[in-house]
C-alpha cells in the first residue's frame, strides 16, 4: 500500500502533536527505512500469509519511548563471543571467514557501544536448533552463535565458517541462499534492525523471496557483503566485509559535548 | 556492500525475517526479566500471539521496552537526563513457547512526557519478531486501569480508529499483573504503528 492509499484509509493524514517550540521537543528518526524494508505482505513468501496485519500501520511521532533504548552489553557479551569457531574441542569443519564491518546511522555517525548478535547454520547448511529437520550433518565444533559489541568507531568483527546453502519448504526445490542473520539495537528503540547478509554472486538469489522482497536491486545489494582482501589473513582466513546502517536522526538535539 | 569516507545520507540497511531458527541464538535466561524475580512491586506481562486463524504463534519473539515506575530512563537522549533504577533494565526479550505464550516480569512504568504538554499515559513499547514477518512489529502495551491517563494519552486519543481498535493496545489486568494477546492478523488484529 502506498502512502496515498493509506492516508485515504486512515481518512486524513495523522493528527500532527503540539509543535516545537513548546514543551519537550524530542527530535525523531527519519523514516527512510520504508522505503527500502520488504513489505510486510509478500505473498512469495508463504509464512507471511497468515502473518501480515491487514490494517495499515499508523504513523506516530517517535516520543521519548522510541528514541531512547536498551544499552545492552556488559550482561550479554563475553571476551570470546566474537569468534564462532572457538570454545570446542576441535575446528569446526568449513571455510573459516572473517566478517567485519562499521555500524553506521543514516548520517554517518559511527553507532558505538551497541550490541551486534549473529546466527547461522554451519558449513552443511544444518542450524543448531532441534525444528532444524535438514538431513545435513552437524558439527560438534560449531554452534552458529556469537555476540560482539561495536566500539568507539562503530566496528565490529565475527570469526566464523562460511554458512552452507540449506532448503526450506516454501515452493518448489526452494533453497536459501547462504547467510548470517544479524540482530542490532542500535542507541534508541526507533533504530532496532533484525537482518540477514548474503554473499556475492549466490546462485540463490533470482529464487528466493525472502532476499527479494527487498523489492529495489541497489537496496538488496546492501545486503550483501563484500570479500576483503585486506581483511583475508594468511593461511588462515578469507575476509568478508559488512556495513549496516541504522536510521538517522532528523536533527540532533544538543550536540554530544561530552 | 562497504561505505565510503563520505556518507551524508546514507540509506538503511533492509529488515529481513528473523526466521524460524533464532532460538538457541537470541534468547537467554534472563531475557524475560525487566527486574529480578522478588523485586517488590514486580508485575507480569503476558499472553499469546495469535495468527490470521487465531492459532498460536509458536516462534515469536517479543521484546519490550519501557520507563521506570518514576517515567524515567537510564538513556543519555532523554533531555531529562539519564536516570537508573536499581537493578531495572527496562529492556525484555522473551520468546513465546509452543502455544504462542510469553511472560515477562517487570514494574510498571510511569506516565512520560510527549511532545509539546501532552503526558503519555504508561506503556510499554514493544516489538514482535517471527518467521513471517520480514519486518518486526511495533506496538505498546497500554494499562487498563489507567482509563483518566490513557484518555489523555497523544497516541491514544488521536487514533484514526474507533474503540474497538484503540482497545487492542490496553492490557487487562489479571492476577499478578495484565494480559496482553497479539493477533497479528484478522478481524481484532492489533494496532500496530509505524515508529
Ligand atoms: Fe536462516
Amino acid at each position: 500500500m502506498d502512502e496515498v492509499e493509506r492516508k485515504a484509509e486512515l481518512g486524513e493524514s495523522p493528527k500532527l502533536w503540539p509543535g516545537p517550540g513548546q514543551g519537550l521537543v524530542v527530535p525523531g528518526y527519519r523514516r527512510d527505512h520504508e522505503a527500502v524494508d520488504p513489505p510486510h505482505d509478500w505473498p512469495d513468501y508463504r509464512g507471511t500469509i497468515l502473518r501480515h496485519p491487514k490494517r495499515p500501520l499508523v504513523p506516530i511521532p517517535n516520543t521519548l519511548s522510541d528514541v531512547t533504548g536498551p544499552a545492552l552489553g556488559e550482561d550479554r557479551v563475553g571476551e570470546a563471543d566474537f569468534d564462532l569457531t572457538a570454545g570446542f574441542a576441535g575446528e569446526p569443519q568449513g571455510q573459516r571467514l572473517v566478517v567485519h564491518g562499521r555500524v553506521l546511522d543514516g548520517n554517518g555517525r559511527p553507532v558505538r557501544d551497541t550490541l551486534v548478535e549473529v546466527w547461522q547454520a554451519n558449513a552443511a547448511g544444518r542450524y543448531w536448533h532441534k525444528v532444524d529437520t535438514h538431513p545435513a550433518p552437524l558439527d560438534p565444533n560449531f554452534t552458529g552463535v556469537g555476540r560482539c559489541m561495536t566500539d568507539s568507531e562503530g566496528r565490529y568483527r565475527f570469526v566464523t565458517v562460511r554458512p552452507g546453502a540449506y532448503p526450506w519448504g516454501n515452493h518448489y526445490n526452494a533453497w536459501r541462499p547462504a547467510h548470517i542473520h544479524f540482530s542490532l539495537f542500535g542507541r534508541a528503540f526507533a533504530q532496532r534492525l533484525v537482518t540477514q547478509m548474503y554473499f556475492p554472486d549466490d546462485p540463490m538469489f533470482p529464487y528466493d523471496p525472502i532476499f527479494n522482497a527487498v523489492r529495489d536491486h541497489q537496496d538488496r545489494k546492501r545486503l550483501i557483503c563484500e570479500f576483503d582482501f585486506d581483511a583475508t589473513t594468511p593461511e588462515w582466513a578469507l575476509g568478508y566485509r559488512f556495513d549496516i546502517v541504522l536510521r538517522g536522526r532528523e536533527q540532533t538535539p544538543f550536540e554530544e559535548a561530552h | 556492500m562497504s561505505i565510503g569516507s563520505d556518507p551524508r545520507r546514507l540509506a538503511p540497511t533492509p529488515s529481513q525475517t528473523v526466521g524460524p531458527y533464532f532460538g538457541f541464538a537470541l534468547p537467554w535466561p534472563q531475557g524475560p526479566f525487566v527486574v529480578p524475580e522478588g523485586t517488590a512491586g514486580a508485575i507480569r506481562i503476558g499472553g499469546r500471539i495469535l495468527d490470521g486463524e487465531g492459532r498460536p504463534v509458536p516462534d515469536a519473539m517479543v521484546e519490550t521496552w519501557q520507563a521506570d515506575a518514576e517515567g524515567r530512563f537510564a538513556h543519555p537522549d532523554d533531555p531529562r537526563g539519564a536516570v537508573e533504577w536499581g537493578e531495572f533494565r527496562g529492556f525484555a526479550r522473551c520468546p513465546v513457547d509452543a502455544e504462542g505464550l510469553y511472560s515477562i516480569l517487570t514494574l510498571k512504568p510511569g506516565p512520560v512526557p510527549g511532545p509539546g504538554e501532552t503526558i503519555q499515559a504508561p506503556h510499554v513499547a514493544m516489538s514482535i519478531f517471527a518467521r513471517g514477518l520480514l519486518q518486526r512489529l511495533v506496538t505498546r502495551v497500554y494499562f487498563g486501569d489507567e482509563e483518566e491517563r490513557n484518555a489523555e494519552d497523544p497516541v491514544l486519543s488521536t487514533l484514526p480508529f474507533g474503540p474497538d481498535v484503540r482497545s487492542t493496545l490496553i492490557a487487562d489486568p489479571v492476577d499478578g499483573g495484565y494480559r496482553f494477546d497479539v493477533r497479528l492478523q484478522g478481524d481484532d488484529e492489533t494496532l500496530f504503528f509505524a515508529i
